[in-house]
């Protein structure tokens, strides 16, 4: 049984290692200085010299900074505003019966699964034909818009687990459908959109392509297009770029960190019985 | 129940209208500009029947999207979602800092593929990159990762499904909590017996996980854009192009919309049978309830 045992830890172990290997390359190459990095090349080795100015160079020179200022201005309304309207589409999904019921539901479905390029071209001709283009607005509302799909899914399912006594009870009291959705299911199902906001939160935040489409001034592109033209700008400083991939990591990192357990609940919803 | 039958209409009003101007409409739009020789500028489009989708099967660079988009859903669904499964069978039993463990192994999860991409471009730079002076150690030669046509494909497919696995992992995790732990120790252990229980018990229940982290799986694979974007752009000379990002080029650079939405139609089509599977899945569990 211990020989059993020591197999197993080697072998969970090496497998763990091989996958935080990159995690540790670009921890390390963010505090090097280019010159140890090319002399040595030893990637995986802690630097012999800690440099955090990589950091600032980063942050100041390369405009991090103010990326990872926008990606908070674009996320934060994001988040809100999906969780906020479908909460609305999800109750009217899941506690009314009525013949469109199902076949709205998968519009929502069926479109959070869509090919991205599908949307494109139209997207970017709307924004623009409205004046949104370039701007945050657009970026928002194409994200609330998009969500919606996987929100709506996820918060009518949790929503369904409700037992209908409640609402029934409601009713009988003469509370109006607005009342029972504000006082009594919003407040049933916060854990959820705790889940739910964490994990859009992260997905909003790590978007590239809807503002590669739609932003096209430096002043207001999110982190994950900075970090791109820091990539065609400091080619050859590779600790700069490490140290600004780190940036634009390590607030969804520290969120999963936070809240883990909500953002695998939130992740795994249909993917277990029940 | 009684009610009023507007009221559900009133509150999907607001979410359903800004869902049809930002998917529902553009799906029909580019299904219809497929068809148009549309340019992006000018005001005026003519409409030129099937002849995009004819020239889409003479391109070259289009087949090699394709093909490697294939190849894209082959290490997706058909390799990152066993290896996934794998390693939630290896890290679903009791032992001490299985948390950490686990945690870990998640973290791939919550980056984006733009600092996946960054992250992987210094392991796989060929000169001078992680992955080759490590090879150098052991007096192996060093690889083209990223400039060798006929490796490119692979490497990017390499730095996607470190992710990838992760999240099949996740999704098997989740779903293993619904069989005994003894059962899954028994499995690694058993030999021949642990392997037969894990096909017939095993496997069966975790049918539900293996439906969405297979279909996810395939629907990304065919979409897949950012890395490819961001680490090769399609080169060198298209040879690690995918259909997502020879669209883009299309459309955005080359201001062909026309043969763009194309592209977008054939992505749509491939995608849209794992669609209605994922749907019709939905459907089933909710007559279940």
């Amino acid at each position: 049984m211990k020989v059993k045992k020591i197999v197993f830890y080697i072998l969970a172990t090496a497998i763990v290692a091989l996958w935080i290997a990159p995690f540790m390359i670009s921890f390390f190459t963010s505090f090097k200085s280019m010159d140890e990095l090319m002399t040595t090349r030893k990637w995986w080795a802690p630097p012999k010299e800690w440099f955090p100015s990589n950091f600032v160079t980063a942050w100041k020179d390369a405009n991090m900074g103010r990326y990872f200022m926008n990606t908070f201005v674009i996320t934060i309304p994001s988040v809100l505003g999906a969780l906020f309207l479908s909460s609305l589409s999800a109750y009217a999904l899941s506690w009314y019966k009525f013949k469109l019921s199902k076949f709205i539901l998968m519009i929502f479905v069926g479109g959070m699964l869509i090919p991205f390029q599908m949307l494109l071209i139209p997207v970017y001709r709307f924004s623009v034909s409205i004046g949104i283009y370039d701007k945050f607005i657009g970026v928002i509302l194409f994200h609330i818009a998009f969500q919606l799909g996987f929100c709506t899914f996820f918060l009518r399912n949790f929503m369904k687990t409700i037992p209908s006594s409640i609402f029934d009870a409601a009713m009988i009291d003469g509370a109006g459908h607005f009342t029972i959705y504000r006082r009594i299911v919003m407040p049933l199902v916060l854990p959820a959109l705790a889940a739910l906001g964490i994990l859009e939160f992260t997905w909003i935040w790590n978007d590239y392509l809807w503002s590669l489409i739609l932003i096209q001034s430096d002043e207001i592109k999110p982190i994950t297009l900075g970090l791109v033209n820091l990539q065609g700008q400091w080619v050859t400083s590779w600790n700069t770029m490490a140290a600004g991939a780190i940036i634009a990591a390590v607030v969804p990192l520290f969120v999963f960190l936070l809240f883990q357990r909500y953002f695998i609940e939130g992740l795994t919803l249909g993917s277990v019985k029940g | 129940m009684k009610s009023q039958k507007w009221v559900p209409y009133a509150f999907l009003a607001l979410p359903l209208l800004m869902y049809s101007i930002w998917v529902i409409f553009p799906i029909i739009q580019t299904l219809y500009l497929s068809f148009t020789d549309w340019d992006g500028v000018s005001p005026e489009l003519s409409f030129i029947g099937w002849d995009n989708f004819k020239l889409l099967f003479q391109d070259p660079y289009f087949k090699i999207s394709l093909w490697n988009n294939i190849k894209w859903l082959i290490g997706f669904a058909g390799i990152s979602v066993p290896l996934g499964l794998l390693i939630a069978m290896l890290l679903d039993q009791k032992f001490k800092g299985s948390k950490v463990y686990k945690t870990l192994m998640y973290l791939p999860m919550t980056l984006s593929f733009v600092v996946i991409g960054q992250i992987w471009s210094w392991i796989l730079e060929p000169r001078c990159g992680a992955l080759n002076s490590f090879l150098g150690i052991f007096g192996l030669k060093s690889v083209g990762w990223l400039s060798d046509p006929n490796i490119v494909t692979y490497s990017l497919i390499m730095a996607a499904s470190w992710r990838q696995i992760s999240y099949a992992m996740v999704l098997y995790l989740a779903g293993l909590k619904q069989v005994p732990k003894e059962l899954v120790e028994a499995a690694w252990v058993d030999g021949a017996n642990g392997w037969k229980r894990f096909i017939h018990i095993i496997l069966p229940m975790l049918r539900p996980a293996t439906v969405v982290a297979v279909t996810v799986s395939v629907i990304d694979s065919l979409r897949a854009f950012d890395i490819v974007y961001v680490l090769t752009r399609g080169g060198p000379f298209y040879s690690s192009s995918v259909m997502a990002n020879y669209m883009y080029i299309m459309a955005f650079n080359n201001y062909r919309m026309g043969y763009g939405s194309a592209i977008a139609t054939v992505q749509f089509l491939i995608t849209l049978g794992f669609i209605v599977f994922y749907m019709r899945n939905v459907l089933k569990k909710e007559e279940a309830l």
